[in-house]
């Protein structure tokens, strides 16, 4: 079902916003993996205020939603959504990848509220959030498990005996999304290894795949809610998204992966961002 | 029975540890409901399917996947349940090494790790399903306890104990029919971190940990024979240390031997020589164990008297040892 008309205003908003946070703070802290922060920006304003069930001033509530960010170079994006929603000053996000700092390129769950897994190393945080969901499960919780991947992640093994297992332990109260910004570091996903056909491949392991634009919010609500209504199976969102969207010179362009940014690439990037929620 | 033991096991000189370890967890579920157990496809062969008996729906086969499991262990624990998962060692410390670095030790979870079939006991299966470099993975792990029980009863405490503790463990058992080093569960005192002294002695000190500590014990009783007073430590926990035994034996025997079915490097051996060494006293000291090479096709036994791990072998590192000298330092009639 359409967004209504301020609701839809209002997630664009969030996510322009964020993404200009997410531009400064790679300018900031001297370099960050913004290419793929940028990509995930939609889907996580989607989950985070819209569908998420949180209360940013306990970040340890026992039946919150929990969120896994796989795909955990896409931190220093989190971090500016926890920090938005009030998880902890806000401020402190200066400190990013400073000395003594809890905030790093790939965040740690014991430093920083509202983080539930420490991820980073590929491959693992899939594991860990089936893990919570056949957690919540046993203990008769109704609270839900997002996890989100990259979809280079997809190259690593691991990946694939949680894909595996979902399934088999019928694992639906978990939602999976796939950040299919077509690049991983060296180059176009294909390329490197290729991930096609994607969707039969998670069909082929039962999931039920549901494809959508990972940046038009009409269709990343309509997906969040199918996949959380799925009973049978679990279910998978491959998210079709733009490396480094909405900056239009970071934009399919594998070297803004990780990067940092001057004076004039900053305000560059922040003009675009201006540009394009025109 | 011993102080705070909730459970009984009757006939533990017939089971191996991997059964006792099973029945205990099973007993222990009956009361702690956060338990769950996980395997990898070696639910029969490590024991745990034990618990599957009467816990099913509490019981997680995750397939020739174990690195898949370290993960979903993590996430259950992340939860409040205590993951129980059991694997052969090769798999538990050397495939998922990172799994349990990242996953476990670093995010503070609590999972028990049963490491089965580890060191050299799972003889005829030949090096790759042998582990004889775990401890030294493990032990470069902040967070983590590590523990080699001697024998059936040692594993059914240890087992116990580390549920009862916060934080990850893991817990290096063998395969086989290990002789029962103590006489009952109840005839000894065992404490996570502690060095149990089994026979106590005043020239040399020999230190052993898990299916090597009887070796240990029998060699004494030979030296014994010949006039040597050997003092014998059980060093069931790798870590944290129990550097206070370890000084002592330093201080009071000056002449120390390790044992461990283990590559001598990174070892049990080495954490004691850091002991050692740190203590700036002088000490005779020679390791036991795979000396920097891979394992050999044998039997379990065979195994250990191969690489000189047995009463045999310690026999004869006692003799060589009782003929080196060691620098005396100054005080050192203060300090005995």
């Amino acid at each position: 079902m359409a967004l209504d008309a301020a609701e839809l205003k209002r997630l664009k908003q969030k996510a322009r916003q964020i993404r200009e946070e997410i531009v400064k703070i790679t300018y900031t802290c001297g370099g960050a993996h913004i290419g793929g922060a940028l990509s995930q920006t939609d889907l996580m304003v989607a989950l985070y205020y819209k569908f998420m069930n949180i209360d940013p001033k306990k970040p340890e509530l026992a039946n919150r939603d929990r969120f896994i960010l796989s795909k955990g170079h896409g931190g220093v994006g989190h971090a500016v959504v926890l920090g938005d929603l009030g998880y902890f000053d806000k401020e402190t996000l200066k400190e990013f990848n400073k000395t003594g700092s809890p905030f790093g390129m790939h965040l740690d769950c014991l430093k920083v509220p509202g983080v539930d897994a420490s991820t980073g190393s590929l491959g693992h945080g899939f594991s860990i959030a089936i893990g919570m969901a056949i957690g919540a499960r046993l203990q008769g919780k109704k609270w839900r498990t997002y996890v989100m991947l990259g979809d280079g992640e997809l190259q690593a093994g691991p990946v694939w005996e949680s894909a595996m297992a979902a399934p088999h332990f019928k694992v639906t109260n978990m939602t999976t999304i796939v950040d299919r910004n077509m690049l991983c570091i060296d180059g176009s996903t294909e390329e490197i290894m290729a991930l096609e056909p994607l969707k039969a491949k998670w069909e082929a392991f039962g999931w039920k795949v549901i494809e959508l634009d990972g940046h038009d919010f009409n269709e990343i609500c309509d997906g969040i809610e199918l996949a959380n209504a799925s009973k049978d199976q679990p279910a998978v969102i491959i998210a079709k998204t733009v490396k480094g969207k909405g900056v239009d010179f970071m934009e399919c362009d594998k070297k803004w992966h990780y990067a940092g940014l001057d004076d004039v690439t900053m305000n560059k990037a922040l003009e675009s961002l201006k540009k394009g929620a025109k | 029975m011993a102080k705070g033991i909730t459970w009984s096991i009757e006939d533990a000189d017939h089971m191996t540890q991997a059964e006792i370890y099973g029945e205990v967890l099973t007993q222990i579920a009956k009361k702690n409901k956060k338990i769950i157990a996980m395997t990898a496809d070696l639910a029969g062969s490590t024991k745990i399917g034990r618990f599957q008996k009467d816990f099913p729906e509490r019981f997680f086969n995750v397939g020739i996947a174990e690195t898949n499991m370290m993960g979903i262990a993590s996430g259950l624990a992340a939860t409040g349940l205590i993951p129980v998962i059991s694997t052969f060692a090769a798999f538990a410390a050397l495939r998922c090494a990172e799994w349990v670095r990242t996953d476990l030790c670093y995010q503070k979870r609590n999972v028990k790790i049963i490491a089965t079939h580890s060191g050299t006991s799972f003889g005829q299966a030949g090096t790759t399903h042998h582990c004889t470099e775990d401890f030294g993975v493990m032990r470069a792990m902040a967070g983590i306890t590590i523990i080699a029980p001697a024998d059936a009863y040692e594993t059914a405490v240890a087992m116990s104990q580390a549920i009862d503790m916060d934080g990850p463990v893991y817990i290096r058992i063998g395969r086989s029919f290990e002789p029962p080093l103590h006489k009952s569960i109840d005839s000894f005192d065992f404490q996570i971190g502690k060095a149990i002294q089994l026979h106590d002695g005043t020239d040399l000190t020999v230190i052993a940990t898990g299916r090597t500590v009887n070796g240990a014990l029998e060699a004494a009783e030979i030296a014994a024979g010949q006039g040597l007073s050997v003092r014998v430590l059980d060093l069931h926990t790798i870590k944290p240390l129990d550097t206070e035994a370890i000084l002592k034996a330093v201080m009071e025997t000056r002449r120390i031997i390790t044992v461990e079915d283990h590559n001598v490097y990174c070892g049990m051996g080495s954490a004691v020589a850091d002991v050692i060494a740190s203590s700036g006293k002088g000490c005779v000291f020679k390791k036991l164990g795979l000396q920097d090479v891979f394992s050999i096709v044998g039997y379990p036994d065979d195994l250990l008297h191969y690489y000189k791990m047995d009463a045999d072998g310690i026999v004869e590192a006692i003799q060589q040892v009782m003929k080196m000298d060691f620098e005396q330092d100054e005080d050192w009639e203060d300090e005995v």
